[in-house]
């Protein structure tokens, strides 16, 4: 029981960063901007987070968590500028989505190994000496099962994931400005013939997503490693945007297909020490939570796949 | 106003043409006793690493032999696409012996070095077979023992009973490391467990923290790591273990990871790094060259012997002297061949 607590807890922090992600994805697939720069946003948020702590931990308490609270803040900002580019792209110049995207994405890993050997001189940020650490919640971690499983030895972070998990459905689901917000990536032109700034919401909603990306790259960066390289993102943009279509654009779902992920990739590292387990090849486990994941895509392919009008480039005149 | 900036740009122009021109005329190639050339793969010239390592051996020579500074460059590879156009520069240019670090130009000198065959290649660690090529290699197994003695005495000496070891990928070069690892280990105290894992790439940080955390909850006590960038996640969990007042250490590799390692207190997580010296492989070659004895299509081995490979003391606290004492005692062994390190793993 012992080693499957340690396994959870290993797929938190894994699945952190995926939900923070990808409910920026949310945002703005379910206004209608398919957004594929999200590992881009990752990257340059991831980046300046881990630069500016670097700069800042020498102008502190050693110890202190400012550095870290200033450097997610500069990365969430950093992801929301470039997330400008893309939504100018996409709304005002209506380029197709997906090639602004990849073109954004290229773009950010461009930008942020210039940016290290501009101020750093070399190809990466220096190494940090406060990372985020995990924590263990008085009280609540003595619930039997639960409080082991969510309570105990938990990076902070996942519970900012969760609480800004539990606003964007609040947000997207029980507002007016949420309804408007899903009728743009519904239907478009309706939305406008009843009065709503399709551009203004599109733009509200992509802004958000680069600001949560960014966040999610700075809290990876920040929990997972030592210093920001070109390699510290490493693909989970990508793996954001899979959970958001396994969730079915849902946060909920998001939450369990980040979870889900996370876990997935765990067993394959654990998987040496189950006996029954270890007649398989690595490598079949290291490609496992990619496969588990297509097959669930494709096991739970149901009624809804995804906000009709995303990735559509938007025609205020088109019937 | 338009005329004046016309004639402004032209007469830069001309100047510029003219200095050209002056400069090419100075008769100053044939003053080199040898030219040296450095591409750098995408890492950059200050890598911290085998680039800057190579470039370091490169001045090392230099000022050795009184180089006029004219007489050795690099080019800095911006992606993967410059490697041909830059060696073949290089070629272009005369120089007499030209250095690739690392394993991303084996596709590009295999195209390169047949196009200049009297002019000498190096690869370091990575075999290109080619006559006029050399594959400078690194006996990875010795320094991986050295950290093996400094990592079971560590441990002995907190009562642990488990050490660690995590790698990239499972392939040989790899396991040459985790070889010297488990003897040195063993070399200390044989009843000590070595716990092994491999994350499967060379960037998932976050694979390594986790393999990290799992070989710590199993009762590992220090862990080296051979995983690139993955092998971050490794020393970050030290680094938070120790930060919350946990006696554990991680290993770094290649080269000294000792500040990637630091604490807020000015401590540092890694206890010893075991090192790869680019510089002394480089120098050697050049040496060899020099003397015109480019032993081309050959691989030369770097050892503890030449000094091509090592381990830090950088970590002063952690790495007491008795701990340094049996490490150089081991190495002296190694190096007159009392022991002999395998590249094989005995698990």
């Amino acid at each position: 029981m012992n080693i499957l607590y340690d396994m959870f807890s290993l797929a938190l922090m894994m699945a952190t960063p995926i939900l923070i992600a990808g409910l920026g994805g949310l945002f703005s697939e379910r206004s209608g901007v398919v957004n594929i720069a999200l590992e881009g946003m990752m990257q340059v948020g991831a980046f300046a987070c881990a630069g500016l702590v670097f700069v800042l931990e020498p102008h502190f308490a050693p110890g202190s968590p400012m550095p870290i609270a200033f450097g997610l803040v500069l990365g969430a900002i950093c992801g929301l500028v470039l997330s400008i580019i893309h939504a100018y792209a996409c709304i005002h110049l209506k380029a197709d989505h997906t090639i602004s995207g990849t073109a954004v994405n290229l773009l950010a890993t461009g930008v942020s190994l210039y940016a290290c050997q501009i101020i750093f001189d070399q190809q990466r940020t220096p190494a940090f000496t406060k990372a985020i650490s995990k924590v263990s919640v008085p009280i609540l971690k003595d619930i039997p099962v639960i409080g082991d499983l969510f309570f105990d030895n938990v990076y902070p972070t996942f519970y900012l994931g969760i609480i800004i998990m539990i606003l964007t459905w609040f947000i997207v689901f029980k507002t007016p400005f949420g309804l408007r917000l899903r009728s743009c990536g519904e239907f478009p032109q309706a939305s406008a013939s009843m009065g709503i700034n399709v551009i203004k919401m599109r733009y509200i909603a992509v802004l958000t997503s680069g600001f949560l990306a960014g966040l999610a790259g700075g809290v990876m960066v920040m929990s997972q490693n030592t210093q920001f390289t070109a390699a510290a993102i490493h693909g989970y943009g990508f793996i954001a945007i899979a959970a958001l279509i396994f969730g079915k654009w849902n946060p909920f779902g998001l939450l369990g297909a980040s979870i889900f992920f996370g876990f997935a990739q765990t067993l394959g590292l654990y998987v040496k020490d189950i006996s029954f387990l270890a007649v398989f090849p690595p490598e079949f486990f290291n490609a496992l939570p990619y496969a588990l994941t297509i097959i669930a895509l494709i096991v739970f392919s149901g009624k809804y796949n995804g906000p009709k009008a995303a990735g559509e480039i938007y025609d205020a005149g088109k019937r | 106003m338009k005329k004046l900036m016309k004639m402004a740009v032209v007469a830069a122009m001309v100047l510029s043409g003219l200095a050209g021109c002056s400069s090419n005329s100075e008769p100053e190639v044939n003053e080199c006793p040898i030219k040296i050339g450095l591409v750098t793969d995408t890492g950059g010239i200050d890598d911290k690493s085998f680039n800057q390592g190579t470039w370091e051996g490169i001045l090392a020579y230099a000022e050795e032999n009184n180089l006029p500074s004219t007489c050795y460059s690099y080019l800095q590879s911006t992606s993967d696409a410059d490697y041909v156009p830059f060696l073949s520069q290089m070629g272009d240019d005369g120089m007499d012996i030209i250095i690739a670090p690392g394993f991303l130009f084996i596709d590009s000198l295999n195209e390169v070095a047949p196009n200049y065959p009297d002019t000498a290649f190096v690869i370091v660690d990575d075999v290109v077979e080619q006559p006029n090529v050399v594959s400078a290699l690194f006996n990875a197994q010795e320094p991986s023992y050295l950290v093996g003695v400094a990592a079971a005495m560590k441990a002995k000496a907190a009562g642990a009973t488990k050490v660690g070891y995590v790698g990239g990928m499972e392939f040989d070069t790899i396991k040459a490391f985790e070889a010297g690892y488990r003897e040195g280990v063993a070399s200390v105290d044989p009843t000590i467990e070595v716990l092994y894992d491999y994350v499967g790439d060379f960037v998932s940080a976050d694979l390594g923290k986790a393999l990290a955390q799992k070989q710590f909850n199993e009762g590992a006590y220090v862990i080296y790591q051979v995983a690139g960038a993955a092998g971050n996640g490794v020393i970050a969990e030290a680094k938070e273990r120790r930060e919350k007042g946990e006696d554990v250490w991680a290993i770094g590799v290649d080269k000294d990871q000792h500040t990637d390692g630091l604490l807020t207190d000015g401590s540092s997580a890694v206890l010893t790094s075991a090192l790869k010296h680019a510089g002394a492989a480089a120098k050697e070659c050049i040496e060899l060259e020099a003397a015109g004895k480019f032993p081309g299509g050959t691989s030369l081995v770097a050892t503890l012997a030449t000094g091509g490979v090592g381990y830090t003391t950088t970590n002063t606290e952690a790495m007491t002297a008795d701990i340094v004492a049996a490490c150089e005692d081991a190495a002296a062994k190694i190096k007159n061949g009392e022991i002999v390190v395998g590249t094989v793993p005995n698990r």
